[in-house]
């Protein structure tokens, strides 16, 4: 039997998290050093398995499959290819250099560092897992420490925002719930399977079926994404959550929700996603346009970088509605490319209300020249952000966009628009941070440390390198994204 | 089968009545409730070593009294499991003294050996006297603190409720006797299969009988009784109250209506899917506002009681499956989430929510063990309650009962409400004192238990799914 890797990514989190609950709780440095290195090699492994990893293939790759119930056929069955192997590296790198970031957590610190890696379990253990029973138990694995980091560690509004988020989440996933079970039990011979299930081995589904099967995993899917109208539990939750913890929601669990599409919607419900495309495009539209609106008008710096991952969380959708092989690509990589990018405007807003215990726009100005390293880092992310050319952002909207032209043409044409909002916005945000004169009360302000730059510079770096050459990660996709758009039925374009 | 060849198969039983006449008997000697506590376990140990292991039906026993059949013995060990834990949760319990200790245990083991009788009963006439004597018991039990008014009145709104609904029961059987001639079940199944019956009639005793039992799985509108009964009641006995007869009461309602009624099957099934819904609903909607945890885990009780009836109501292979399941899990979760609640109490001398303020912090192993109770009681994954809830939603969904599913998964969002809650008050909140209680072994053990229980049925759930296989009609 082969090493099995991907189980050693997934568990990995969890096990240094329950050697965490055996360490006592004063001695936080042993804590730390044992969740940095879990996540660590979390990464490293990450990694192996890119080198290891024959992007000519579309077909699962590592694959894992053990009976685990089989009364009713489930299997502990893992794998990646094209569409979940980029979400896995962002997982694990996002997870390092965030548990980096949560050294400024100071109370509680077991308790944090052991949610902290069951997190990382959860998360990791929904990109690999190819069992709808096992996806559904790590896709809720996931709310209960998400509940917690924000409920203890969150700001003033802590409370609301933790239970709002746990209430949302679930309502979306029990209807997903059902959704799988209707799966199930249409599928000949019954199957929990998702590649059994998209083959077509398992009988076909009518479409009215797909439809309703498509709304409750929708239900699920869009809720995390967010979709509107469903985006309201995102800005509470990223305002009070600690900013490890922003990262990784802004990050990766955004990203669960376009990975169900990739993986299970789409791939499985092929009617429906086609008889959806309409909608999804003028949602795409909606959350484009309508985010960017929303975080031009917020005076809170977290909470416009909030809104504006429901505006980049858009062009998924529309790259998704565009059926074609670049929409597909481009939405895709977009997912990957906004995690990276907002993941680390997070981390910079992050260093500023550490210093500043404030985080409206409105009180800073002149900061630029107090710390220039901070301005420099802040002004490529903001840059990548709004989609400036050699940065990695523009590569995806573009891709995103130039699908979406194919199919739909007018909303296509208005969603552009979303770019010069969003220029609009970040760019009235560097004026005040950074620009003009220096406010009196931050004239003692210190520049960003090493450890903080630590976690930033390895982002910046793929920022530009994806900018640059946007191949070494598009290589990864395309195979597995054109054998998608060929099953479904879509544009080979 | 004869009384002296019946005997052989009625061994745990006897072993039980046995121990509650010893430990009557001992009580008067030593006033110690732990060494009393561990001669009933070594009872309930035993007990259990002698059980038939019968996993085909062998046959009636005493005259067609009782049945000895692997669905009655599932139940049996349910009871055994319900028992040890309540037990050993008992022994914990600060409020019950030492003096009557003796007449505690007796009452509880001849509940155990009442409802051991009721699971296998097969006479309507034999499920009505053991149920009778299970409510008769959980009456004196509930008044069990004598100088606690709350207790004294628990009890009697407890026997009020009680004997209502078991008259009610006891005049459905009467229609069942004019219109077969007898209350033996097996006679009954094979009289409707070969010759039929007024349907009217027919459907009107099925209707009381369902009341009756509606009281014991604690069903609305027979719920009245669950708040003040469960709020005022020794803690141990509400832990016993709400896993114990609960569980009987629906191993009856399969054996009356699954098996020997199945016929009847259409004539009944929209009540009692009505009753599923409206109970799941209200169980949850009123335990949002709750401010004292054990009326807030009575209301919980009725809603998880509802989600059981699903699976009752679908009534396929796969449905009875999923209620036999889903009584492991509740069981483990609810006897452990009231563990919790005493090992709390003890120590603060409060069941109000907002004392829990800050438990995470004053005694963290507490806090972790009721927060996985109560999550796993919300259906969150990998916990027991939550593959208890997946399979009796794959029932529902299986037969094309569609509402029910819905109904069901909106409703464990609902519940997340009031299960958080708590965990809130113990993680989110800063503690409000720094008392703290040695805490009681057997106490402690119980709740180690329950909670090695539903995480092990929780995430390798195939011997329990053979096991339950092995052990239907």
């Amino acid at each position: 039997m082969p090493f099995p890797l991907l189980t050693a990514i997934t568990f990995m989190p969890l096990l240094a998290g329950i050697i965490i609950l055996l360490v006592p709780k004063n001695r936080t440095g042993l804590i730390k050093g044992i969740a940095t290195a879990a996540t660590g090699i979390v990464l490293v492994l990450s990694i192996l398995m890119l080198t290891g990893f024959d992007y000519n293939s579309s077909a699962m790759q590592f694959s894992e499959n053990l009976s685990w119930i089989p009364q009713v056929n489930i299997n502990y069955h893992l794998g990646v290819d094209g569409i979940s192997i980029g979400l896995i590296f962002l997982t694990a790198l996002l997870g390092f250099l965030a548990c980096v970031g949560s050294y400024g957590i100071k109370e509680r610190q077991k308790e944090y560092y052991f949610l902290y890696l069951l997190l990382n379990t959860g998360m990791l253990g929904t990109f690999l897992a190819l069992d709808l029973f096992l996806f559904y138990v790590f896709w809720e694995v996931v709310l209960v420490p998400m509940y917690f980091l924000i409920g203890i560690w969150g700001g003033p509004r802590k409370e609301y925002a933790a239970i709002k988020f746990f209430i949302y989440t679930l309502a979306g996933s029990v209807f997903m719930l059902l959704s799988i079970l209707a799966l199930y039990f249409a599928s000949q011979p019954h199957t929990f399977n998702m590649l059994e299930l998209a083959s077509g081995n398992c009988g076909v589904f009518a479409k009215g079926f797909q439809i309703i099967v498509f709304a409750g995993f929708y239900l699920g899917f869009a809720i995390k994404v967010p979709v509107f109208p469903f985006h309201t539990w995102l800005p509470d939750a990223h305002v009070e959550a600690p900013t490890p913890i922003s990262v990784l929601l802004a990050g990766v669990l955004l990203k669960m929700g376009g990975y169900g599409f990739f993986r299970i919607s789409y791939p499985i419900l092929k009617d429906a996603a086609i008889y959806f495309a309409l909608p999804f495009a003028i949602l795409g539209l909606i959350n484009i346009v309508y985010g960017a609106f929303v975080a031009m008008a917020q005076t809170d710096f977290k909470k416009m970088v909030a809104y504006s991952s429901v505006s980049h969380m858009g062009f998924v959708m529309l790259g998704l509605a565009s059926m074609t092989i670049t929409g597909f690509n481009g939405a895709l990589l977009q997912m990957f490319n906004h995690g990276i990018i907002t993941g680390g405007l997070f981390l910079l807003v992050g260093v500023l209300y550490d210093r500043a215990h404030t985080r409206d726009i409105d009180k800073f100005g002149g900061l630029g020249a107090k710390m220039p390293v901070y301005a420099g880092v802040l002004t490529v992310f903001t840059l990548a952000s709004l989609g400036l050319p050699g940065l990695s952002g523009f590569v995806s909207e573009f891709m995103s966009l130039m699908g979406g032209f194919i199919s739909f043409r007018l909303i296509t044409a208005i969603s552009v628009l979303g770019i010069v909002i969003t220029a609009g916005y970040f760019l009235y945000m560097i004026q005040r941070v950074l620009l003009g004169p220096l406010n009196n009360a931050w004239t003692g302000i210190s520049d960003i440390n090493k450890r903080e730059l630590f976690t930033l510079v390895p982002l910046m770096a793929v920022v530009i390198a994806i900018g640059v050459y946007p191949l070494m990660i598009l290589n990864y996709q395309s195979a597995a994204i054109a054998k998608l758009i060929q099953d479904i039925g879509g544009l080979l374009l | 089968m004869s009384v002296s060849a019946s005997i052989g198969y009625f061994l745990p039983e006897l072993i039980l009545a046995g121990a509650a006449i010893a430990v009557l008997i001992a009580g008067l000697f030593i006033r110690n409730k732990a060494v009393l506590g561990a001669l009933c376990l070594a009872a309930i140990i035993l007990s259990i070593c002698n059980m038939p292991h019968s996993f085909q039906a062998t046959g009636p026993l005493f005259s067609n009294m009782l049945i000895n059949d692997s669905f009655s013995e599932f139940f049996k060990e349910i009871t055994l499991l319900v028992m040890g834990l309540v037990i050993l949760i008992s022994i914990g319990y600060k409020p019950l003294d030492d003096e009557s200790a003796g007449e505690y245990y007796f009452l509880l083991m001849s509940a155990a050996v009442a409802m051991m009788l009721a699971a296998a009963s097969d006479n309507l006439i034999m499920i009505y006297i053991s149920l009778e004597a299970i409510s008769l018991i959980s009456y004196i039990l509930t008044a069990f603190l004598k100088h606690n008014r709350s207790s004294s009145e628990a009890a009697l709104k407890y026997f009020l409720f009680g004997t209502l609904s078991t008259g009610v029961m006891l005049y459905g059987i009467s229609f069942i006797y004019g219109l077969f001639g007898t209350t033996d079940l097996s006679a009954i199944s094979s009289a409707l299969l070969s010759s039929g019956v007024n349907g009217l009639a027919a459907s009107v005793s099925l209707i009381l009988i369902f009341a009756g039992l509606s009281f014991k799985c604690a069903l609305i509108p027979f719920h009245m009784w669950v708040p003040d009964t469960y709020q005022g009641a020794p803690t141990p006995i509400t832990a016993f109250l709400s896993a114990g007869p609960k569980a009987i009461g629906f191993a009856i309602l399969i054996r009356i209506f699954l098996k020997n009624f199945f016929p009847m099957f259409p004539d009944w099934v929209d009540i009692v899917q009505a009753v599923s819904i409206i109970t799941m609903t209200a169980g949850n909607i009123l335990a949002i506002n709750q401010e004292d945890i054990k009326r807030m885990l009575g209301y919980s009780s009725i809603a998880q009681a509802g989600y059981i009836l699903i699976g009752f109501v679908v009534g396929t292979s796969l449905g009875i499956q999923a209620v036999m399941y889903y009584i492991i899990a509740y069981v483990l979760m609810n006897i452990g989430a009231f563990g919790c609640v005493i090992l709390v109490f003890n120590s603060i001398k409060s069941d109000c929510i907002e004392e829990y303020s800050g438990l995470s912090r004053r005694e963290p192993a507490l806090a972790f063990c009721l927060t996985v109770f109560l999550l796993s009681l919300a259906g969150i994954p990998p916990l027991a309650g939550f593959f208890g809830k997946f399979m009796v939603f794959a029932a529902a969904i299986q037969s094309k009962y569609y509402m029910l599913a819905i109904a069901g998964v909106i409703n464990s969002v609902l519940a997340v409400f009031y299960y958080v809650k708590v965990i809130k008050f113990m993680y989110l909140n800063d503690p409000r004192t720094s008392v703290k209680e040695p805490k009681p072994f057997p106490a402690k053990l119980a709740i180690i238990i329950a909670l090695i229980g539903i995480l092990v049925i929780g995430l390798f759930p195939v011997p329990f799914i053979n096991w339950i296989g092995n052990s239907l009609l």
